[in-house]
This record gives C-alpha cells, structure tokens and sequence, in this order.
C-alpha cells in the first residue's frame, strides 16, 4: 500500500464537521476521510472540540410533553431511508452514495479523457475523471477552489504527484496541467465550487453545451 | 493515573443504551442533553420550534444508531455533537449530508476502559482549553462550530491543542483497525 501525503487542512475538516462547506467538497472530504485514517483522527478530534461547546451550551427548556413523546417512539419500528454508504470496487461509500449506487456513466470529452457528473449547479460541480495514462487533463483554470482526490492511477501536476488517496486542492491563481501516470488509467474525483473553464481544449462557446 | 477515576455517567449511561437498550439511561442522557441541544442549535440560528424538531430527531437518532457508539474513539457529547449538525444539515438543505463509510466493532467487543478513561481525560482537558482562551478567541471558535464561519475563514491555528487528542483517538482508531484486519485474516 502506498501512503497518502496530501491530506484535507484542518480548517476544511473542521468546516466539514460544522456542515459549511459546499455540498461537492463535503462529498470530497467524505470520501478522503473513508480512505485516510490520519484525516478520520483529525475530524474526530473537532468533533470533540464541538462536543465540548454542545455540553457547555446554556439549557433551554424544553416543552411539556416532549420527553414523553420522545420515549413513547423509542420503541416504534425503524424504517432507515439512509443505510450508510458502501464501496464498490475503487469508488468509495461516499462516491457510490453521490452515484446513487450505480455504475458511473462515462462521457468523453476526446484523447481518450472521460467524464461522469455527478453534480451541477450555481453552488458548484462534482464530476469523475477517467484519464488514460500519460493523458493530460485540459489544461484549465478556475473560477474560484477545485478538489480533485484520486482513486485509482495517479497523476502529476506542477506542484506534484499525487497517488490513490491523494488529494489535491488548486485554487483560483494555478493554472495547471495534470497529467496522468503510467500503470492503470487516472480515475479521479474533482469538485468545483464554481464553473470550470477549460482553456485549450473546447472553445469557450461550447461550454455550456459540455458541461465542462 | 487513571486508575482511580470512574468512567463518566454519559459514558455509562450511552453504553446502557447501546449494550442493553436501556430505557432509563436514554431518560438520564435526554435530561442531561435535551435542553442543551435545543440551547446550541437555537445559537446556530433555528427557531424555537425547528429546534425542537432536531433535538427530538437526534434523541431518537442516539438511540436507533447507539451500535455506532465507540467510546475508544469518541465521547458522547462529540458523537451526539455530529448527530446534531448532519440532522441540521438536512434539515436546511435539501441535499443529504455526506458521510464517511462506518467503522464499528465486532458486537461481542468489550471497550478498554483506560482507553475510554484516557480520551475522558484528554476532553477534559479540551474544554478546560477553551474556557482559558480570550473571549474573543473563544467567540471565533464556538462560530466555527456552530457553522457560521466559512472554511476560508475558520483560522488554521485555533488556538486548541489537537495534538494530544488526535494521538488518543488514533490509538482507539488502530485498536479498531487491528480486529478488523484480524477478523478478515482467518
Ligand atoms: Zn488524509
């Protein structure tokens, strides 16, 4: 096993633990965290931290009733909508969750590249990446933060190289141009926290018509 | 050191839930969180009345997913803490929260008490840390927590000695990883 050296910064996972960060990275973070032991540690070490804050909160009261309702359900059948997540082959319980447990659905963008959205909207995208190896991802800059976490392959950038596990984040000022390792195709998880726009490879016009 | 503390009544009483779904116990810990949660999540910007609609959700959340209680790797209110932001979450927006995979013992695993004693302690000590801070530090932490600040915004050094606890919880976290892996090797 190869160990993951690009972890989530503590701020994030203490966003994250909070709930502000935007839907697409939390799905980031999640699925880091279900890879990475090291990062599961720091979110639970700011969970403390807001545990500590929930048992010195000020107590409000509580209406008449309430605890009686509450221990009357206890016994009520339990219908779970949500079981948590689960892996399936590379993808983890949270990419499979955003999936909604199906296989991904590849569209190609051309040289072999291939993307599946998973989501989009003014909040921001999160899409896979499937890059044979020695491809370059177009080279593209950001409207703002973009995560992008490996899970399969590897890929290497101007700031470095970055194996299963890894994650990655680039914000608006790095242009760069990732490109994927030998070995197994690159299969990435990417979320922006706005449009991406790609320089060389689709004219601009053709943005919204790609998704991309 | 640890030898002569007891393990603290939230500790007792969630694993009286989880190991015997006892209802007594769940009717302590409601006493005992219930109005604090309604307190806190009120400070995060609900209403009275949609308040209540999570503290009543995340009470029967404790006990319908108690199993996942790890006291190695958790205390209860920092569980409870999570319970309280994801229901929140959901509740504000319409996209469900996500989440890590689940790590859970085997059924049949006895806790460590010095283990659970040990992170006790090193939250003691975490609250402890907070109450020293300047007020004004302590104001910017509680927002972060709260989910009124940004992750651009949330500082990187809090202020809070993290080293420490994360180190207890990593051992929790490789006792944990240690039967899993044994109970895939046959
Ligand atoms: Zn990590």
């Amino acid at each position: 096993m190869k160990t993951i050296t690009h972890h989530i910064p503590d701020p994030m996972l203490a966003a994250y633990a909070a709930g502000t960060l935007p839907h697409a990275f939390e799905v980031v973070v999640a699925t880091h965290v279900s890879m990475c032991d090291t990062c599961r540690v720091s979110l639970e070490a700011h969970q403390a931290v807001g545990g500590a804050i929930l048992e010195n909160a000020d107590a409000a009261d509580l209406p008449e009733g309430m605890k009686s309702d509450v221990m009357a359900l206890l016994d009520q059948p339990i219908d779970d909508p949500q079981p948590a997540p689960k892996r399936a082959g590379i993808y983890p319980g949270p990419v499979m969750h955003a999936l909604r447990n199906r296989a991904p659905r590849w569209k190609s963008l051309g040289f072999g590249v291939r993307q599946s959205i998973l989501s989009d909207g003014p909040e921001g995208s999160l899409r896979l990446l499937h890059i044979p190896p020695g491809r370059a991802v177009p080279d593209h800059g950001h409207n703002g933060m973009e995560l992008t976490l490996v899970l399969q392959g590897s890929f290497h950038d101007e700031t470095g190289t970055f194996g299963v596990g890894d994650l990655e984040i680039a914000d608006e000022e790095l242009e760069h141009t990732p490109i994927a390792g030998e070995g197994d195709p690159c299969i990435c998880l990417a979320a922006t926290d706005a449009p991406l726009r790609f320089r060389t490879f689709v004219p601009r016009v053709l943005q919204p018509l790609f998704r991309i | 050191m640890a030898a002569d503390r007891e393990i603290s009544e939230q500790t007792t009483w969630m694993l009286a839930i989880r190991d015997r779904r006892d209802k007594q116990a769940f009717a302590r810990l409601f006493d005992h969180y219930a109005p604090r949660l309604k307190g806190f999540v009120i400070r995060s910007g609900l209403d009275a009345a949609q308040a209540e609609e999570v503290v009543q959700d995340v009470m029967l959340t404790i006990w319908r997913k108690a199993e996942q209680f790890d006291p190695e790797r958790a205390q209860v209110s920092g569980w409870i803490y999570q319970i309280t932001r994801n229901r929140q979450i959901d509740v504000v927006r319409r996209v469900a929260r996500a989440v890590p995979e689940e790590l859970k013992h085997e059924d049949d695993h006895e806790p460590d008490p010095g283990q659970v004693l040990a992170l006790e302690e090193e939250t003691g000590k975490l609250k402890q840390a907070l109450k020293r801070l300047k007020p004004e530090q302590r104001t910017m932490i509680e927002k972060a927590y709260l989910g009124d600040l940004t992750h651009q915004e949330i500082q990187a050094q809090t202020g809070l000695p993290l080293g420490t606890i994360k180190s207890r919880i990593r051992l929790g976290l490789d006792r944990l990883r240690h039967e899993l892996k044994e109970l895939r090797e046959p």
